[in-house]
């Protein structure tokens, strides 16, 4: 029984990060730019709907600085795990 | 007026509890004869094996001594870590003193050397460390000195059984950061590195760095002879132990006292001659907070000081005397702490500048009136954009100001510029490219 949910979420590895901005491009809904052309993640999140682009910006970033992590939670909708049977 | 915390221990014997300067209290003297008068030899074991280790990081789990340095994470959670790999750690002991407003590394390397690198050899024992490598910055010589010094005394009385190395870092804010200090031993620049993991062991090739501050191993070498008992005397239950605060500002006697954790922060200030009425004083470092005039009598502690916002951090408590503005001050310091950027992240790089400039038309107010919104909207966006915690600090700094000098703030928005703005700094800014700002005193007296 699934109690866990696995989503994804972008980061950035802001030494690398040169302000190009093709992220906030290529996925406004997930990032967007500072007053200095620097990325901030928008979303905690990604949608499934959003994935295919998010993957896109992170292949397409010049510097190879955005990345997607893998995020572990307890699912909300999940039922709680049934007590061990000993 | 501009006030200097000099290297201080003169202070000390005034103190109820000491224990790390202990053997600086008792005879005034930092070299081996009176570290070992004092606490005794070093307790190594004759085989140092993985039980005698185990032993130790035990004493040090049950007495819930924490790091030091202001992260204040379980310093056995962070032994074990090093305990469970295969490679053979270096110990780095961190005594950089990147925070220009403390003095207790050089205070603690010029006045009980010994005790620091007892810690470091104990440390290296439970890790089955290879070696010891301590860095003190290239400009403080006098703890450097008196590290050479106490070293050639450890040789000649054939104490200790790591090769300790000692490097000189650049004597810049970031540089102590530890990740920064392990880019600087690989042989690279000083910058801090971007670590998406937390929890992760530094690596300095392919050998595992455990990072410890100075003051931390001087209370691991005490717990290693007097146990976890003794060493849960002093302080709170949840806190234990004594800890190194540095006193400054509108206080007499400015200087490094060690305390028990727990102490009233108004009692430390008082211990330290309190001159007068505060306006506020600054609690952690440059990167820490402004505590109230009203809530000095909150125990200096890890969490009496997070429910009023703060933190220890480095042990800094600077008084800001009542008739000085702290917004001039505040914006000094973000100055300089914009100028200490390693540069590497464009929110650091960019946001500190922008924000200590946006301060600095505050506190003077001769620009227009927009600064202010400007300001708070460009703190919460710096935040948490930085590969370490240097944006976080000015940002949680900067923040605590607009705070508690809130009046300051709505009477320079009168446009009634800051009288205090062209003085003396109260806060050292050792940096040549600043306003006011000096090199750092290298100890010196």
């Amino acid at each position: 029984m699934a109690v866990t949910t696995t989503e994804y979420r972008l980061r950035v590895n802001p030494i690398a990060c040169d302000a190009f901005g093709y992220c906030a491009e290529l996925v406004p809904e997930l990032v967007s730019v500072d007053e200095w052309g620097y990325p901030i993640i928008v979303a905690k999140a990604i949608p499934p709907r959003l994935f295919e682009l998010a993957r896109l910006a992170v292949r397409e970033c010049p510097r190879q600085a955005l990345f997607m992590e893998e995020v572990v939670r307890p699912s909300p909708s999940g039922k709680p795990r049934p007590a061990r049977r000993r | 007026m501009a006030i200097e915390v000099p290297v201080i221990a003169d202070h000390v014997g005034n103190l109820k509890t000491t224990r790390i300067l202990a053997a600086w209290a008792r005879t005034g003297r930092a070299d081996l004869t009176g570290h070992v008068d004092t606490f005794g030899p070093m307790p190594m074991p004759r085989h140092a094996d993985t039980a005698s280790a185990g032993r130790l990081v035990e004493a040090v789990r049950s007495s819930g001594l924490v790091g030091r340095g202001g992260a204040g994470f379980p310093t056995a959670r962070k032994l074990d870590t090093f305990r469970a790999g295969r490679r053979r750690p270096l110990v780095v002991v961190n005594a950089m003193e990147g925070e220009p407003a403390s003095h207790k590394d050089r205070a603690l390397l010029t006045s009980a050397p010994h005790i620091v690198l007892d810690g470091a050899e104990m440390a290296g024992m439970a890790v089955a460390a290879r070696e010891i490598v301590l860095c003190v910055a290239d400009d403080q010589d006098s703890s450097a000195q008196s590290i050479r010094t106490a070293l050639a005394e450890r040789a000649a009385a054939g104490i200790g059984r790591l090769p300790v190395k000692l490097v000189r870092p650049p004597g810049r804010y970031v540089s102590g950061e530890e990740s920064a200090l392990v880019a600087w031993i690989q042989g690279g620049p000083a910058h801090p590195q971007f670590r998406p993991v937390k929890g992760v062991p530094l690596t300095v090739g392919r050998q595992p760095v455990l990072v410890q501050s100075a003051e931390t191993l001087a209370h691991l070498a005490l717990i290693a002879r007097y146990g976890p008992d003794w060493f849960r005397r002093a302080g709170l239950s949840d806190a234990p132990g004594t800890c190194l605060v540095t006193a400054s500002g509108a206080v007499e006697y400015p200087g490094v006292y060690e305390v028990d954790i727990g102490t009233p922060v108004r009692l430390i200030l008082e211990r330290a001659g309190l001159t007068g009425p505060v306006g506020a004083v600054l609690v952690g470092g440059y990167g820490g907070t402004w505590l109230s005039p009203k809530l000095l009598d909150v125990p200096f502690a890890p969490r009496p000081l997070a429910s009023v916002g703060g933190a220890m951090g480095a042990g800094v408590l600077a008084a800001l005397p009542a008739a000085s503005c702290g917004l001039a001050e505040t914006a000094r310091v973000a100055l300089y702490m914009a100028e200490q950027s390693a540069g590497q992240c464009g929110p650091c790089l960019h946001g500190l500048h922008s924000i200590a400039y946006d301060l600095v038309e505050v506190a003077r107010a001769d620009g227009d009136r927009s600064a202010l919104a400007r300001l708070r909207f460009r703190v919460g966006t710096v935040e948490g954009r930085g590969a370490c915690g240097h944006p976080d600090g000015v940002v949680r700094l900067v923040r605590s100001a607009l705070e508690v000098f809130a009046a300051d703030v709505a009477e320079h928005a009168r446009h009634r510029p800051c009288p205090w703005w062209n003085d003396q700094p109260l806060l050292p800014t050792p940096s040549s490219l600043l306003p006011g700002g000096r090199r750092a005193t290298n100890g010196r007296r």
